[in-house]
């Protein structure tokens, strides 16, 4: 495990399968996986529906074990969830019976961090996404982007060496969706996290990966990795932008058809 | 904002949707002035019924006194001081009994509902005497501890445990595996997972279960009270059976779901300081 600090793991993923029980018969779900994600670095995870690509980041969180096959945080096999791989769900998971400034310090908290360090961290995180006057609010009373963005304050106040999201911008509208990956996008250049991002979306693939990876059609595996050379500050515009987009629309349009045949 | 406008505000994404399929809530005062009509509406049908049996002479009166009559019954058991014993015992017992089998329901539930092995040890025996209806085992109890405060006591207990132990387990039971996962990848475990996500995540079905709990007290306390005892709400309606005093038995009827409707507010009171998150204050 990485120590505490702005900065990242390294995750490994080598030799998963992943089967699950169907009508009594066992199917496959991820099929021979291996994946380096290198510290401070957003990888996204694309493929057609059912593909497997939420399976394979439920298994890096450690909600469920591999079939085969096992994944390292720097040289360390998981075993279980842990504080050191922050997760944020596509359906907020907040607790509703914290107000949004207790949601944030929930980690800490359970760290034995002291109370007035919790408010602290509490304080600055909510500031970077930008929810400070709503601290004691609770969760029934804020918007669907408002909740996603308390929920990244929570797995970010944890200080997680990686940070493991399950299309977290699914449920979102249009405008507060891109609004989202910007805000993302700024927080990772100074967090430096290693993130591990689960999209069906090309355009926020593109808008936020380091690198990309496309998995076949289920079962999953991985199709092509893509290094989006862009730089930091992204313009959705540019003609390079449309570019990645078009083509890796192709890649994963050829993949879609596989199911439909 | 006109004032009218002001109580149509939507607060929170809960208001529309209740408000969707019930329209907005009905301002304060004029809820308050149907509730009171109702009660107004209720007695007056009540002493229409009585009087017509005395002017139309269609039988004894005594059978249906009016609600005047009961009123000054309760009140005059009230300024004699013997209501308060009466209603002391049946408190007390409810009180003591309730509160056992809360506590034993809890200490059972949680465990059994966040456990497996122990909610396979306990469930089979609680199938197996739940379908007994409680008042079966009413002489059962007066047999093994004699019909004293005891058996009244241990009967409510028995009686309350099954829905609050039933609901307790369910409620721990079906608490949001993603909750418990999202609070497992920020590091809880064991005890802290259990006592800052299961129990506040499953304390509103709890505390349903604990009303329900509250309810099922008054219910059986008057059946224990009929059988064997001095004091007591049920006693006093039993005597006035005894003596065809239909004033004392309505009166003390009376009593009893107003004691009852002021324990299901203290619950209620209590769960709305517990459970604000689920409509805090705008």
């Amino acid at each position: 495990m990485s120590p505490a600090g702005v900065g990242g793991a390294r995750v490994r993923v080598e030799g998963v399968h992943k089967a699950f029980a169907l009508d009594g018969r066992s199917t496959p779900a991820l099929v021979d996986i291996n994946l380096e994600v290198q510290a401070g670095e957003l990888l996204c995870l694309l493929g057609p529906s059912g593909c497997g690509k939420s399976t394979l980041l439920n298994i890096v969180a450690g909600f469920l074990p591999p079939t085969r096959g096992r994944v390292l945080v720097d040289a360390t096999p998981i075993t279980g969830p842990g504080p050191e791989r922050g997760v944020v769900f596509q359906e907020y998971v907040l607790f509703p019976w914290l107000t949004v400034a207790q949601n944030v310090e929930f980690g800490p908290r359970l760290a034995g961090v002291e109370a007035a360090r919790c408010r602290e961290i509490a304080a600055r995180y909510l500031d970077m996404v930008g929810l400070r006057e709503h601290a004691t609010k609770f969760p029934v009373q804020l918007s669907g982007g408002m909740k996603q963005r308390v929920a990244i304050a929570r797995a970010l106040a944890n200080n997680p060496s990686i940070v493991l999201m399950d299309e977290p911008f699914g449920a979102l509208d249009a405008q507060t969706r891109e609004v989202m990956q910007e805000e993302l996008s700024r927080i990772q250049r100074v967090e430096h996290k290693t993130i591990v991002f689960v999209t069906h979306s090309i355009r926020e693939a593109v808008y936020l990966a380091d690198r990309l990876v496309v998995l076949t059609s289920a079962p999953g595996r991985i199709r092509e990795i893509f290094s989006i050379k862009l730089g930091e500050a992204r313009d959705r515009f540019a003609p390079e932008f449309t570019r990645y987009e078009s083509e890796i629309t192709r890649v994963v349009k050829e993949e879609v058809a596989k199911v439909r045949e | 904002m006109s004032r009218r406008e002001e109580v149509m505000f939507v607060n929170t994404v809960t208001d529309l949707v209740e408000w969707g399929l019930h329209g907005a809530p009905l301002p304060r005062g004029r809820a308050w002035v149907l509730r009171a009509g109702a009660v107004v509406a209720f007695l007056l049908v009540w002493s229409l019924a009585s009087g017509l049996v005395v002017l139309g002479n269609l039988f004894n009166p005594i059978f249906l006194a009016g609600p005047w009559r009961v009123l000054g019954k309760v009140a005059e058991l009230a300024v004699t001081g013997q209501l308060w014993g009466h209603v002391a015992a049946t408190v007390e017992r409810v009180v003591v009994g309730f509160a056992t089998g809360a506590l034993l329901a809890l200490a059972l539930g949680l465990p059994a509902g966040h456990f497996p092995v122990v909610r396979n040890l306990l469930e089979p025996i609680v199938e197996i005497l739940r379908p007994i209806p409680p008042l079966a085992m009413l002489p059962l109890f007066i047999v093994w501890v004699g019909i004293g405060e005891t058996s009244k006591i241990a009967f409510i207990t028995y009686a309350t445990f099954f829905p609050m132990f039933l609901t307790t387990v369910h409620a721990v039971g079906q608490v949001d595996p993603l909750l418990l996962r999202a609070a497992a990848s920020l590091g809880a475990r064991r005890t802290p997972l259990f006592f800052r996500v299961v129990l506040p995540a499953a304390l509103p079905e709890i505390l349903t279960g604990i009303r329900l709990g509250v309810a099922l007290s008054f219910f059986v306390i008057v059946i224990s009270e009929f059988i064997g005892a001095e004091e007591g709400l049920g006693y006093l309606i039993n005597d006035g059976r005894n003596f065809f005093l239909v004033d004392q038995m309505l009166g003390a009827a009376i009593v009893l779901g107003l004691l009852g409707y002021a324990g299901n507010a203290l619950v209620v009171r209590l769960g709305r300081r517990w459970l604000r998150w689920e409509r805090p204050p705008a």
